[in-house]
């Protein structure tokens, strides 16, 4: 049952991110609330099902946009591969292990973003791409990286109380 | 008594009478400033529950005036497109608002409250009162994906008025709009008009797209180049009409199989 609570939050990091944060620009770029989002849930202990969470996810915001669907399915199951890499090996600075998914993982949807839009024969210079686009993402990414963990790290001890290590 | 209504004690009465008006006033006014101090703590309580009341109103009536000039913005723009319908009776519209944009920073989508239930169907031309902004790429029942002129995909044919050419106009990452493939016998200036050709019927023809702001033309390439400053603000579009009477030409099947 608990898993149903993935439904509401991420109907509702899509609608957000649709409608809220793909507005607010720094240069050409824009943050990207789902793959924080995920990143964040990612690191929570104990927390289960995270899979699925990255492919209903990538599937939704595949639904919504232009690009394929590919994409985001696939970067977002990265963002969780990352995230149990992460959780391994900096397991003791969560907040560390966040920010590095998020600066990597923006990299990784990034690349993989301009790589099927430029196969797919659309004209995309990549020092644009890159200068405009990505960097200004990452540093976005970043900026939302705490507000977004310690949300997701409430939801996670209250969907999971039982599992809480001190 | 005879003495007094002789008029015999009137220095006396009078000097009297002025000593107990002095005290009276000093008693008065002592007594006033005595009550003022006493009183002037339910005063304040009375005063900071007025303000607070005052404060309440303040805030009601500055969400009303908020939510007013929303309105005024919105009947603004819904009379500018009512005026553009007025200007171009040929064409059926239906206006839809701009609900969310697209979650890739690198294409340049809309989400717009219209879809197939209201007659919208794939490649139909979107505009808005100032020109034209891109066509519809995806439909659901209740909403559809618009795919702006200025996305890195999109190409029109269009036209420069004064020039009397054809050109093609293709979008960018950053948003930037470029006029492409234009002969280098050209005379293109700065500020010439951009509108929809037809050719290639993906558009209505004489549709407003944006003015020359930059031309890029060296001796050396086949084609000169020209940077299009858009009429429409693409950060603020709100609402949008859907031209519903225009049939794409879908030229998919008369392209041979390899």
């Amino acid at each position: 049952m608990r898993n149903l609570i993935a439904v509401p939050v991420i109907l509702l990091t899509v609608i957000l991110q649709s409608a809220v944060f793909s507005r607010v620009y720094l240069l050409s770029g824009i943050a990207d609330l789902p793959l924080v989002m995920l990143a964040a849930w990612s690191l929570q202990e104990g927390v289960d099902s995270t899979w699925h969470w990255a492919i209903a996810t990538g599937l939704l915001v595949g639904f919504i946009s232009g690009i394929s669907w590919i994409v985001p399915v696939a970067g977002y199951l990265m963002i969780v591969a990352l995230a149990y890499l992460f959780q391994q090996r900096v397991w003791q600075a969560p907040l560390l292990a966040m920010f590095s998914i998020t600066f990597f993982g923006t990299i990784i949807v990034s690349f993989m973003s301009i790589a099927v839009i430029r196969f797919s024969g659309v004209e995309l210079p990549l020092s644009d791409a890159l200068g405009l686009v990505m960097l200004p993402g990452v540093l976005l990414n970043m900026l939302i990286a705490i507000p977004v963990y310690t949300v997701m790290r409430d939801l996670a001890r209250w969907m999971y109380p039982f599992q809480e290590v001190e | 008594m005879a003495l007094a209504l002789g008029g015999y004690f009137s220095s006396a009465s009078n000097v009297f009478t002025g000593s107990l008006v002095s005290l009276q006033t000093w008693f008065s006014a002592r007594f006033v400033a005595v009550q003022d101090f006493l009183t002037s703590p339910r005063d304040i309580a009375s005063l900071r529950q007025r303000n607070a009341e005052l404060e309440g109103d303040v805030a009601e009536l500055q969400a009303q005036v908020i939510q007013l000039q929303q309105e005024v913005g919105e009947t603004q723009i819904l009379a500018g497109l009512v005026d553009f319908i007025r200007v171009r009776p040929e064409n059926s519209y239906r206006a839809a608002a701009v609900i969310g944009l697209d979650p890739s920073p690198f294409l340049h989508y809309v989400i717009v409250n219209r879809g197939s239930n209201d007659g919208i169907l794939r490649g139909m031309p979107v505009v808005t009162n100032q020109g034209l902004i891109g066509r519809v790429d995806a439909v659901i029942a209740d909403a559809a994906r618009v795919q702006l002129i200025t996305d890195p995909a999109s190409s029109v044919n269009v036209r420069l008025q004064n020039a009397e050419t054809e050109a093609s106009l293709v979008g960018s990452v950053t948003g930037e709009l470029t006029l492409e493939l234009i002969p280098q016998d050209i005379d293109i200036q700065q500020g010439d008009l951009v509108l929809t050709s037809g050719l290639g019927g993906g558009y209505p023809p004489d549709l407003i797209v944006g003015q020359v702001v930059n031309v890029r033309s060296r001796d050396f390439d086949l084609f000169q180049q020209a940077t299009v400053q858009p009429v429409v603000d693409f950060n603020r579009l709100e609402i949008v009409l859907v031209i519903i009477n225009f049939k794409p030409v879908d030229f998919a099947p008369l392209i041979p199989a390899p």
